[in-house]
């Protein structure tokens, strides 16, 4: 199952039609977790918001997952061990307050932890080549210095 | 004497995700208590307090008002030794309530912001005690750079 998901806040239409349009192409069963979008996909199968559990068995039952450049999801498929495929909101598009997902991609893309997908030609490449590995693996805690910077200011 | 205590404040979502790595490592030491925006953040922090508190983004302020006097409420009645977020608008209105009640009160701003430091965040930098981001080349003086909740440094 590949797992879908555009966070809770604003709709991401462009992206679920261009999942939609390439799902009859791909072997595997999608989930999109999707909010307030106006688009109703024909080929996916789709779940509105998610309580933070649920939202985590999907998850976690995923071989791969494809969402837009939210920390959140980017973060636990870092920790669980999963491929990532981000595809950022774009502001001048409507799809965000500001471009701070396109920076955050492009700068993770720079690191090499996830793949960046721009466009529908990109998203296709990555969901259709067949062994899509996770690119960084990171613990479950922040970094220590931060840590102990934080209990130092706390006392 | 018992364990100093934090509130620990964030929305759900990617800022849940970040305070919650952050957090787990502070349990050892403190005591901490949870703020968060949706009744099911709950679960991901049992054994711990936990409030609801109201979501709003800065595009709806009015809700400020009501929040900043739930935020008194849970800040009187809890007496932290410190107020922890990181991010977004419920995070940053929990930490005016505190700093306006004498508490330290700490800001991480968000590691999707790798360009510049959140609005937010701007905003927090006006009268947190401690401010932090996440990428090394937005820190100065009064930005600090620790580390991030990548676990890298």
């Amino acid at each position: 199952m590949i797992f879908v998901t555009i966070g809770t806040q604003a709709p991401f239409d462009r992206f679920i039609k261009i999942i939609d349009e390439i799902a009859p192409s791909i072997n595997d069963e999608i989930v999109a977790q999707v909010y307030k979008c106006s688009f109703v996909p024909k080929n996916i199968k789709v779940v509105d918001f998610l309580p933070p559990d649920e939202f985590n068995k999907l998850f976690d039952s995923a071989k791969l997952i494809i969402s837009h450049a939210g920390m959140g999801t980017i973060l636990s498929a870092l920790q669980k061990n999963k491929p990532i495929i981000i595809f950022p909101r774009i502001s001048a598009l409507g799809e965000h307050r500001n471009e701070h997902q396109l920076a955050t991609a492009q700068k993770l893309k720079e690191l090499g932890y996830v793949y960046v997908a721009m466009d529908e030609e990109e998203l296709k490449n990555y969901i259709t080549q067949k062994d899509l590995v996770p690119l960084h693996i990171i613990g479950s805690k922040a970094s220590h210095s931060l840590i102990e910077s934080i209990e130092d200011f706390v006392g | 004497m018992g364990k100093r205590k934090i509130l620990a404040v964030a929305s759900i979502g990617g800022h849940w995700v970040q305070l919650l790595r952050i957090s787990k490592s502070l349990e050892e030491k403190y005591d901490v208590v949870y703020l968060s925006t949706h009744p099911k953040c709950s679960k991901m922090v049992e054994g711990n307090k936990y409030y609801l508190i109201q979501d709003f983004s800065r595009w709806d302020a009015w809700k400020l008002i009501p929040s900043l006097f739930r935020n008194f409420y849970i800040i009187l009645k809890e007496r932290p030794d410190a107020i922890i977020t990181t991010g977004a608008a419920p995070g940053l209105v929990c930490l005016f309530a505190g700093k306006l009640l004498f508490r330290k009160t700490i800001w991480i701003d968000s590691i999707a912001n790798v360009q510049h430091l959140s609005a937010s965040g701007r905003m927090a930098s006006k009268f947190a005690t401690r401010v932090y981001t996440q990428w090394k080349d937005l820190s100065d003086k009064k930005i600090l750079f620790a580390g991030n909740v990548l676990g890298e440094l």
